[in-house]
């Protein structure tokens, strides 16, 4: 090294570089705006050509939507006086939206019939409803604040129904009866003690509620003005339908997914009777057996609201559907989960809630919550069977003589409405399968 | 109970506890519990319906399927009448559930394969267009898009009037062969000069069953093709041949029916000849198909992505080019995963066509379960035949699905 180093000095060099060249920038067809255009929208002739085909029609649709969403008439009576209004404005034939239906009629689509100056109540109550969801659904919250959510229920319908509030508080007071017999005997003996955690609220229901609540109200009488199921529609039901059902179907469809998996021969076949009955056939024919067969099933006299019969019907139909989806789950874990659990001297239950479930549900997430986003959506069949939901409004609207021939401006905020909700849920469950995941972090 | 107790005293005396604490018997007291609840459920049931008919004067019978029926339905792919019995009027709603469920089956896997496939573009205008498809299909409800849809053809589409005169405000599309009216979709159909037994049905039926023979014959031409292959390593030519066995006799007996084109043709106020595809039809069709188009797309997408990266990258190793490689590697692991929930697809698109309703498409839940009931004031029996008729549809199904599944299922150890 030293000698070429004699050698190159001898030669008396004039320039030696001392420092590196800095590495001159990449061409500029392979950097920056030009380098992602050409990997992604141009990389071949067919890319080219797709490229151009998209942009072609998203000019389209935007050319045609925009100015006609832009231009939209927010204030008029008709779609008539929209009309001139735009004939005034931009003159004749030219797109313009009339979003005055929406400014007329906003609060039928999203309250249906509910008294004007009560509008409070139920968005209290949504919103009380939904504030208390926030614990079950982020796990950073504090946990004390789970109380809220298990007084949400009665909150929400005390709220949105009104009437005494003895009714919503004897009913929880009901629970808490459970609660306290299941506490009391569970020392005594086990099965006693779950016997009695049924019974005894159920018997307190079926006879010692209702004389209470009206002793409790003709003693302290506090009670807000009652409205009646029928008044209630729009958005506000598909609400109240899709969020009851939610909540109910989920343990529901559990237990039907255990049933099935069950060694127990009659309950695993009655399991998959149903589950399999519920699955055949369309949603649509059973809300039409809620509304006209389910008076034959009941003892005489019996006629409960139309909306707790859809309720009921949406949650049977939904755990039918969330019960295959946690069986896919609880398939999908190896056999030696369950039989380290029973290694560990854990009994059924047990078992099933600290080691199975918890793993089985992650599974099924994506599965529950598109359940879930179904079930959102199906609410709005309820229109078949005469309740008011969105789009049975906006048939009414569209019918009336003011209104007759619009569309579009309806069904917007309508799909809006449901995409809102139903996107928020597939993301909701996105997050939580990232939280959830234990493998390749 | 007998073998409880026999079982019990073998081991030395049988106490009652056991029942409940003893793992041998108390699955047995579970079971037997859950019998007996269960049959009271439905023994109360029963109980009301009968105790209910009887106060309104009503009890269980089908005759009525047997009755005229009295109403008219508005498209009928078999011969009916308002004189026809309910049974028929049934029938004939079958038909248009089964007919309108298999377009939209056949549609909606063209839209989702290819929107699955554009989805997973490298172009990002594409793959990104494609999200906005899935995600604003698979977020709205369906019944909205199938009265979006029905409300555009039936207001924002030009009146048949709008076609007549020297100068017309609308024209026919493709060679004036389509017309899309706010009346609905007149398209050309296949007229037969001269058709077998004189009933057009009966050719189509004797040309489809040209079709199949000339598939199951290429399926002969191919696997003595393969044989060929396996024992001297060439393959033959063989799609020609194949092509020609397939087509060549439906072909021919086109011609000798002396087959033509019907088109639809302006006649007074309407248009006359043709196939007119209702407005109900067309947007329960098409609402149907773009709606599980989307779900199919993900399915589609997910069952590609399942596929890893080694199994292409190991065919190409071996020298396989890439349409062979698409052929024999991926799409058989990728079509393992994408079937079966393609078919649950189907099955939920069948299920969904009852929104007919919302349109006042005449498939089985609205002649079946609607006029009909409303007719005859049936709704148990109604209703029970209506929901048997898709259970049994969806246990069909399900039951090949099953079959499927069998077959491609990984044969492990």
């Amino acid at each position: 090294m030293s000698d070429t180093h004699a050698q190159t000095a001898a030669f008396q060099a004039s320039f030696v570089r001392e420092e590196m060249v800095a590495a001159s920038p990449p061409p500029a067809r392979d950097r920056g705006v030009v380098k992602w255009l050409r990997e992604n929208l141009f990389s071949s002739w067919l890319n080219v050509i797709l490229t151009v085909l998209g942009l072609l029609a998203i000019w389209w649709i935007a050319s045609h939507v925009f100015p006609w969403m832009l231009r939209g008439i927010w204030v008029a009576d008709s779609l008539s006086e929209c009309r001139e209004i735009r004939n005034e404005r931009y003159g004749e034939g030219v797109g313009a939206a009339c979003w005055a239906v929406l400014t007329e009629r906003w609060n039928q689509l999203m309250f249906g019939f509910y008294p004007q100056d009560l509008y409070w109540r139920p968005v209290a109550g949504v919103a009380f409803f939904v504030a208390a969801l926030m614990p079950i659904l982020f796990s950073r919250l504090p946990r004390w604040t789970l109380w809220f959510s298990a007084a949400a229920p009665f909150v929400a319908f005390w709220l949105i129904w009104g009437g005494t509030i003895w009714a919503p508080v004897v009913v929880a007071g009901g629970f808490a009866l459970g609660a306290l017999a299941y506490v009391a005997l569970s020392n005594v003996n086990q099965i006693a003690a779950t016997l009695a955690a049924i019974v005894v609220p159920v018997l307190f229901w079926l006879f010692a509620a209702g004389p209470l609540i009206g002793a409790l109200q003709s003693a302290i009488p506090l009670a807000i003005e009652f409205v009646p199921s029928d008044d209630i529609g729009g958005f506000l039901l598909a609400v109240i339908i899709g969020f009851s059902a939610i909540i109910l179907s989920l343990p529901l469809g559990i237990l039907l997914a255990l049933g099935r998996r069950s060694d127990l021969f009659i309950i695993s076949k009655v399991s998959v009777a149903f589950i399999e009955t519920i699955r055949g056939v369309p949603l649509i024919v059973w809300l039409f057996t809620a509304s006209l067969l389910l008076n034959y099933f009941m003892p005489p006299g019996t006629n409960f609201d139309l909306m707790l019969r859809v309720i009921i019907m949406v949650t049977l139909f939904a755990s039918a559907y969330i019960a295959e989806v946690v069986r896919g789950g609880l398939a999908a874990l190896p056999k030696g989960q369950y039989e380290g659990a029973d290694s560990l001297g854990l009994d059924y239950w047990q078992s099933m809630r600290l080691v199975i479930l918890p793993q089985a549900l992650k599974i099924s997430i994506p599965g529950i919550v598109n359940t879930f986003i179904g079930l959102f959506k199906d609410t709005t069949l309820v229109v078949f069977i005469g309740l008011l939901d969105p789009i049975g409004l906006s048939n009414a609207i569209r019918a009336t003589t003011a209104w007759n021939g619009i569309y579009w401006e309806l069904f917007i905020f309508i799909g809006l409405l449901f995409f809102v909700c139903c996107f928020a849920m597939s993301r909701y469950s996105m997050y939580l399968e990232r939280k959830l995941a234990r493998e390749h972090r | 109970m007998t073998t409880i107790d026999h079982a019990g005293r073998g081991e030395g005396g049988f106490r009652l506890s056991q029942l409940l604490y003893d793992r041998r018997y108390r699955s047995l007291t579970i079971q037997a519990v859950a019998m007996i609840l269960l049959v009271l459920l439905v023994v109360w049931l029963v109980d009301n319906t009968v105790t209910n008919l009887s106060r309104q004067g009503k009890d269980i019978d089908f005759g009525f399927l047997g009755t005229v029926a009295g109403y008219d339905i508005n498209q009928t792919l078999i011969p009916y009448s308002s004189q026809d019995t309910h049974l028929r009027a049934a029938a004939v709603g079958i038909l248009n559930t089964l007919l309108v469920a298999f377009l939209g089956c056949i549609a909606a896997t063209i839209v989702g394969v290819l929107a699955g496939v554009a989805r997973l573009s490298r172009n990002w205008l594409i793959s990104g267009l494609m999200a906005v498809y899935v995600e604003g299909f698979r977020n709205v409800p369906l019944l909205l898009w199938i009265i979006v849809i029905f409300a555009v053809m039936s207001e924002g589409m030009p009146q048949p009037r709008a076609f007549r005169g020297d100068d017309p405000a609308a024209s026919m599309l493709l060679g004036d062969s389509v017309a899309i009216t706010n009346r609905g979709i007149y398209i050309p159909g296949v007229e037969f000069a001269a058709p077998l037994a004189g009933s057009t049905g009966w050719t189509w039926a004797l040309i489809l069953g040209a079709v199949l023979a000339g598939v199951l014959a290429a399926r002969v031409v191919k696997k003595r093709a393969d044989a060929r292959q396996e024992a001297t390593g060439e393959r033959p030519v063989t799609w020609p041949l194949r092509l020609a066995l397939i087509l060549g006799p439906a072909i021919a007996l086109l011609f000798v029916f002396g087959a033509g084109l019907n088109k639809p043709e302006l006649a007074g106020f309407n248009f006359q000849g043709g196939i007119h595809m209702r407005n109900s039809l067309i947007a329960l069709w098409f609402a149907l198909t773009l709606y599980t188009g989307a779900f199919i797309a993900e399915n589609v997408r997910a069952g590609i992505l399942s596929v890893s990266k080694g199994q292409s990258e190991a065919a190409f190793a071996l020298g396989l080019r890439p349409g062979r490689t698409m052929s024999l590697i991926i799409l058989p692991q990728a079509l393992r995963v994408i079937i079966p929930p393609l078919i649950s697809q189907y099955l939920n698109l069948t299920k969904n066509s009852s929104l007919a309703l919302a349109v006042g498409y005449m498939d089985v839940r609205s002649t079946l379960g609607g006029i009909t009931i409303n007719q005859t004031g049936r709704e148990l029996e109604g209703m029970l035949l209506l929901g048997l008729f898709y259970l049994v549809t969806s246990l069909t199904i399900s039951a090949l699905l099953n079959v499927y599944n069998g077959s491609v299922k990984l044969k492990e150890r």
